[in-house]
């Protein structure tokens, strides 16, 4: 069972960080495996999950826009349905029951689109706990949306001005916070990224996607699917997907930002994008060892990705460890394709998806040809994580297609 | 064998406590940075701990920060501060400490970066990202080409874990005053001096203290009770307070008043409990 005892994936994870963190990771980590044994915990999570969250999430039979790729036939897991509009408060909520038994009484976060801030301020709500979100200043304006529902919700939003002014920067001001103010606050982190044992905490609680999926799969179709599809920035919601079926003879499709990449003309290297698996080397970045995006001398790049929730030079390290393993294959979208595949399901299905979804929904048409190739007879059963909502991004797709709102 | 304990020992017999000015590499501009450290290491410093700046300094408040980012857009890398670094080598025997974080260590890679050290004159190596628990690579790769690694202890340290960092590090202990980051302004924690203490009894190497450390005052009263005091965002916010004409001036006075606080304790301790033990 990965990670291993001392949090690594292979050669990825670790906890990377310094001094005075590293007994809260420790403590962090027995509060989590005593809590995984109690029984009280689980009720309380399965609970709330239910009757607070909304789950279990629908799989969704995605018949026009099957229909229309032909070979496949896609099913999309509903977290865009869940409270606050997608998968990120699976974690939230059990990672506030988590600091609530620890017995600390403020939770800070760090946030990139908004959603895990939102997902995170809800949670810290429903407890009463103070609730502080670091943002960067240039995902503030892209995202005024969530800054103003996180500020409704009680939390304080606290701009972050260096480096980038994005989410990279959001963690490092938040770890700052963390190592400051260490004795009272939990530290939520929003991605299976970060140091031990948060990669297999926020996987943990995110995994609820993978075990409903395997359930209602096999309930519509009787059987397991050949292919799940997911968008990677951080990795929570492919993770929670892809983990459940592990040791499943199931392909695994992680879809990456590709930015303003055009693959279709030669050397890119000053392009813009956020495909850490796919263009990024191993190295350290918040806590722990996995592909990132940095330069020769091992300084952090900018990502870029028109979905903020992608925007991000790092990836969790179980991705990194599936991607050496080849357990996943990750393959990338550009700004425009996820554009166009926002639109189509739109149409096709009257759902508005989150741009960070609608990269992995820009991969079907390819996955589609791809097969077609190989085994023209054969058809494929997919299922796609529709991770979030689209209502967030609606200025920014305005502004994307020229249009005034 | 080690320089860098053996000259906090020898700096400690006069009954003083060591200065480790720190400077960020290439900062305010690389000639200045040559000028002033070496003007640091006439004027007082006992020892010099030079910053390689990184992208992300997640332990680093927004003074060191912004030297950081400067020095990155001066050019600054990991190969032209060991460029500088030997530079320095030429004008002292005294210890040189490099402060970095593990990533650029990574991208330069680990057995290069100990080679680079032992070439340039470099002594020993803090990296405040690599708690012992991730470091036996670097720690055999540094041990064998004699480079010491300087190990934190912060005061969320507990007593459990403290003999693994005191058996990893070598040249000296680094306490960290005050949970936080480098910099802070908060008050010295009144608990300091008795973790100080209890750290000094325990420990087989010399314990440094630094984090929020900027006046004389300080220097003086933390002075019987830390074998070296480190002083970093003080310096760095002076240099980035005063004209780059004035600026060597203002250090050197600055460091001259920090190592005369180092020995005007009159309550300095009587038992050396560090010297003698290997």
């Amino acid at each position: 069972m990965l990670p291993d005892i001392s949090g690594h994936f292979g050669k990825y994870g670790g906890r990377f960080v310094p001094e005075t963190l590293m007994p809260a990771l420790y403590e962090l980590e027995e509060a989590y495996t005593q809590a995984r044994k109690d029984p009280s915990f689980e009720e309380e999570l399965e609970n709330l999950l239910k009757s607070y969250v909304g789950r279990p999430t629908p799989l969704y039979y995605a018949s026009r826009l099957s229909d229309q790729l032909g070979n496949l036939k896609v099913y999309l897991k509903r977290e865009d349905l869940n409270h606050t509009g997608a998968h990120k408060i699976n974690n939230t909520i059990g990672q506030v029951l988590l600091a609530r038994r620890m017995g600390k009484k403020r939770i800070i976060a760090e946030t990139g689109a908004g959603q895990h801030g939102v997902a995170t301020a809800t949670a810290a709500a429903l407890f009463g706990m103070e609730c502080d979100i670091y943002m960067g200043e240039i995902d503030i304006e892209r995202q005024a949306l969530n800054v103003f529902r996180m500020k409704m919700l009680g939390a304080q939003v606290i701009p972050v001005k260096s480096g980038s002014k994005t989410l990279k920067d959001a963690v490092n001001e938040t770890i700052r916070d963390w190592v400051t103010n260490i004795r009272n606050t939990h530290y939520i982190i929003g991605s299976v990224v970060g140091p031990h044992p948060y990669p297999m905490i926020v996987r943990d609680f995110q995994s609820v996607i993978g075990e409903e999926t395997r359930e209602q799969i096999m309930e519509l179709e009787g059987k397991l699917p050949d292919i799940l599809v997911a968008c990677v920035g951080g990795g929570s919601n492919s993770i929670g997907l892809f983990y459940p079926f592990f040791d499943d003879p199931v392909e695994f499709i992680g879809v990456e930002a590709a930015g303003e990449k055009d693959p279709a003309t030669g050397d890119q290297t000053e392009v813009k994008h956020a495909a850490t698996l796919g263009f990024g080397t191993p190295g350290v970045l918040h806590g722990s060892m996995s592909y990132i995006l940095q330069d020769h001398d091992g300084q952090i790049l900018e990502a870029h990705s028109i979905a903020a929730g992608l925007d991000y030079p790092g990836v969790g390290p179980e991705h990194s460890f599936y991607k050496d393993k080849g357990r996943a294959r990750y393959v990338s979208v550009t700004d425009s394709e996820a554009i166009k595949a926002f639109n189509r399901l739109a149409e096709l299905e009257g759902i508005l998806p989150a741009l960070e979804s609608a990269h992995a929904l820009a991969y079907l048409p390819r996955l589609s040809e791809e097969k077609e190739k190989h085994n023209p007879q054969d058809q494929w059963l997919v299922v796609l994580n529709l991770s979030g909502r689209g209502d967030k991004d609606v200025h920014t797709l305005a502004e994307a297609m020229e249009v005034s709102i | 064998m080690s320089h860098i304990k053996d000259t906090i020992l020898s700096v400690n017999e006069k009954k003083e406590s060591a200065l480790i000015p720190f400077l960020t590499a290439g900062f305010p501009k690389p000639d200045l940075f040559l000028e002033l450290a070496l003007t640091i290491l006439e004027s007082g410093g006992d020892l010099l701990e030079i910053g390689i700046p990184f992208s992300d300094p997640l332990a680093d408040g927004p003074t060191i920060q912004a030297s950081s980012q400067e020095a990155l857009s001066n050019g600054i890398n990991v190969r032209k501060t060991f460029e500088l670094c030997r530079e320095i080598r030429k004008n002292t025997d005294k210890p040189l400490i490099l402060m970095t974080y593990i990533n650029p260590v990574l991208a330069y890679g680990l057995k290069e970066f100990a080679e680079s050290c032992v070439e340039t004159g470099i002594n020993g190596v803090i990296i405040p990202d690599l708690p012992p628990e991730e470091a036996s690579d670097w720690k055999d790769i540094a041990g064998e080409k004699g480079v010491d690694t300087i190990f934190l202890v912060a005061p969320t340290t507990n007593k459990e874990r403290f003999p693994l960092i005191n058996g990893y590090t070598s040249g000296f202990i680094y306490y960290v005053s005050t949970t936080g980051v480098t910099g802070s302004t908060k008050k010295l924690p009144e608990e300091l001096i008795r973790n100080l203490e209890d750290v000094r009894k325990l420990s087989r190497w010399p314990v440094a203290v630094g984090f929020g450390i900027s006046t004389p005052e300080q220097v003086a009263m933390l002075a019987p009770h830390a074998d070296g005091i480190i002083v970093g965002s003080a310096i760095i916010r002076k240099i980035q307070e005063t004209d780059s004409d004035k600026v060597v001036d203002e250090i050197k006075t600055m460091i001259k008043q920090l190592k005369k606080a180092t020995c005007l304790s009159s309550r300095w301790r009587s038992s050396e409990a560090k010297a003698g033990v290997s």
